[in-house]
């Protein structure tokens, strides 16, 4: 690994006075550090955030959930009330990783989580995220993992996060720190597509820090579930993940959140998919329809077509376990 | 007779006194009265040489940081880089060499150690940020010679085939078995250990192994 300056502020406002284009922040290092050894990435400095506090979840008065950015995936996961009323989200993280690497990796970092792109992560080949305008050799190569929604000619890289989609269809706010202020950024608007820029993940300034997350209040009666399909129980990331929650009345519909992970390129919102079931009865058959429209416009490659119906299956069996649980009166 | 690395009585080992505490253990095993003369000059310098305690020398070299690491119930004073993570500090720095280097990268869990009684990969931890926390290694888990519940478990069962991936499993059943939110089925183990990964495929006996050591940890053991 390539050596760097090691710096252990004690407050945010000193955090963000240290960092630099050539810096990085370092949370549970879960990412860094092993993009670091492969010589990924290669910061001057590095600036801990293990000493500035922003471990506590904090109810609001307005129902929502704050979430400090080094609170551990483990810790999350486990809370009380996020288990209560917020339960996808509690299923999405303990599906993520190992309870090792779950110990160490923090909220904020889950969400500055990088690509496990086998091409990115190799410094020897072009990457367009790694290295703008050298090319993506997953165009062309071996593209199975790779995400059929929200790509661009120039990445196809997916986003790993199971977190992050549980987020995205819970509804979220990321709040950021930099040298001119606070800011909020919605959960839907902080990751970014590839487009002409695949090296541009986030809307996140060079001298922001993340300090929390705040999610949305839950909604009201609602049932929720997090599959995740992939190559082994555990352990993997997703070849296909949905996150979904829904409000019914009697046998309609009345809200519908779906998120999807592993076969996009940000977490992503199957927003034709909910639009489509709101108002409708809540059946198989419907599900399965509205998961069809969630990839009408998917771009498949030569080794990752499959993730289409994989992906539309995801959604119809996520909705259908939601929902099975409110026959059951499992309410969330 | 067995002897168990006590970091309590052995201490002060850098990776080049490693070579003289294997070779100390190699020279104890062909007992006392017929000790060859180059082992007896090993002992002597393994006793006597200050190497591998910082403390004693002058200031750390540049871009060294001096400093305390807590593991295994020691304090240990220790010259490290910012770039190195707590895996080769624990094996290379201070001698302790039952945590393994597998993948280096987070993927396989061989280098399992405890912080603050969290199972962690050591292998993407920065040991800088761990001055304030207790770690705790495969050697740290006996008590007097006594092997913790867990190692005798292992051993009962044959727990493993090449070993390697051992301490690691070790080190996460300890984590698994002392956390009572993690349920008890075989179903709960496994998933809360899937993060340790044998390559030997002895995932059998290791189920096994953390099962009963479940009982042996219940009945006080």
């Amino acid at each position: 690994m390539q050596s760097f300056e090691l710096i252990r502020p004690e407050s945010v406002k000193d955090a963000i006075g240290a960092q630099s284009e050539r810096s990085a922040f370092i949370g549970g290092g879960t990412t860094l550090v092993d993009l670091m050894k492969l010589g990924v990435m290669q910061p001057d400095h590095v600036v801990d955030t293990n000493r500035l506090g922003l471990d506590e979840i904090e109810a609001l008065d307005d129902g929502r959930l704050k979430i400090g950015a080094r609170v551990s995936n483990s810790r999350l996961a486990i809370d009380a009330r996020v288990e209560r009323d917020y339960p996808v989200l509690s299923q999405a993280l303990l599906s993520g990783a190992s309870t090792g690497l779950r110990n160490m990796a923090t909220t904020a970092g889950n969400v500055m989580q990088r690509t496990r792109c086998p091409y990115f992560r190799d410094p020897a080949k072009p990457c367009n995220k790694r290295e703008p305008g050298t090319g993506c050799s997953a165009m062309d190569g071996i593209n199975r993992n790779h995400a059929v929604l929200g790509t661009s000619e120039h990445c196809i890289a997916t986003h790993p996060s199971d977190m992050c989609v549980a987020m995205a269809a819970i509804g979220a706010t990321v709040v950021v720190e930099g040298r001119k202020g606070t800011r909020e950024i919605p959960f839907e608007d902080f990751h970014l597509l590839p487009g002409d820029h695949p090296e541009r993940e986030h809307d996140l300034r060079s001298d922001e820090l993340i300090t929390h997350v705040v999610l949305d209040a839950p909604l009201e009666g609602a049932v929720s579930t997090y599959l995740k399909l992939r190559d082994r129980a555990s352990y993997e990331f997703a070849l296909a993940s949905c996150a979904a929650i829904v409000t019914l009345e009697g046998t309609k519909v009345t809200a519908a959140r779906i998120a999807l992970g592993g076969v996009a390129t940000k977490p992503w919102r199957a927003v034709d998919a909910e639009a489509a079931l709101v108002g409708e009865e809540a059946t198989a058959k419907m599900f399965e329809q509205v998961a069809l429209l969630a990839f009408q416009r998917a771009m498949p490659l030569e080794h990752n077509a499959f993730k289409v119906e994989l992906g539309q299956q995801a959604i119809a069996r996520a909705l259908r376990d939601a929902v099975q649980q409110a026959s059951q009166g499992e309410h969330q | 007779m067995t002897e168990y690395f006590d970091p309590k009585t052995q201490g002060g080992a850098t990776s080049k006194s490693r070579r003289n505490f294997l070779k100390t253990v190699g020279a104890s095993g062909v007992a006392a009265a017929s000790t060859p003369l180059w082992a007896q000059a090993t002992q002597a310098r393994a006793a006597e040489t200050p190497e591998g305690d910082p403390a004693k020398a002058s200031a750390p070299a540049p871009g060294m940081s001096r400093i305390q690491l807590n593991v295994n119930g020691v304090e240990r004073t220790v010259d490290v880089a910012p770039q190195m993570v707590l895996l080769d500090v624990v094996r290379n720095e201070l001698g302790l060499t039952g945590t393994k280097k597998g993948c280096d990268q987070g993927q396989c869990g061989a280098c399992t150690v405890l912080v603050n009684g969290q199972a962690i990969n050591s292998c993407l931890s920065l040991a800088i940020s761990r001055q304030t926390d207790e770690i705790t290694t495969i050697e740290g888990l006996e008590r007097g010679g006594e092997l913790h519940p867990v190692q005798q478990a292992f051993w009962e069962h044959d727990a493993f085939q090449c070993g390697y991936c051992t301490s690691g499993q070790i080190m996460s059943a300890v984590a698994v078995l002392n956390d009572d939110r993690i349920g008890q089925s075989d179903a709960a183990v496994r998933e809360a250990m899937s993060g340790n990964i044998c390559r030997c495929g002895a995932y059998k006996n290791i189920l096994a192994a953390v099962q009963d050591a479940r009982k042996a940890m219940k009945g006080g053991g």
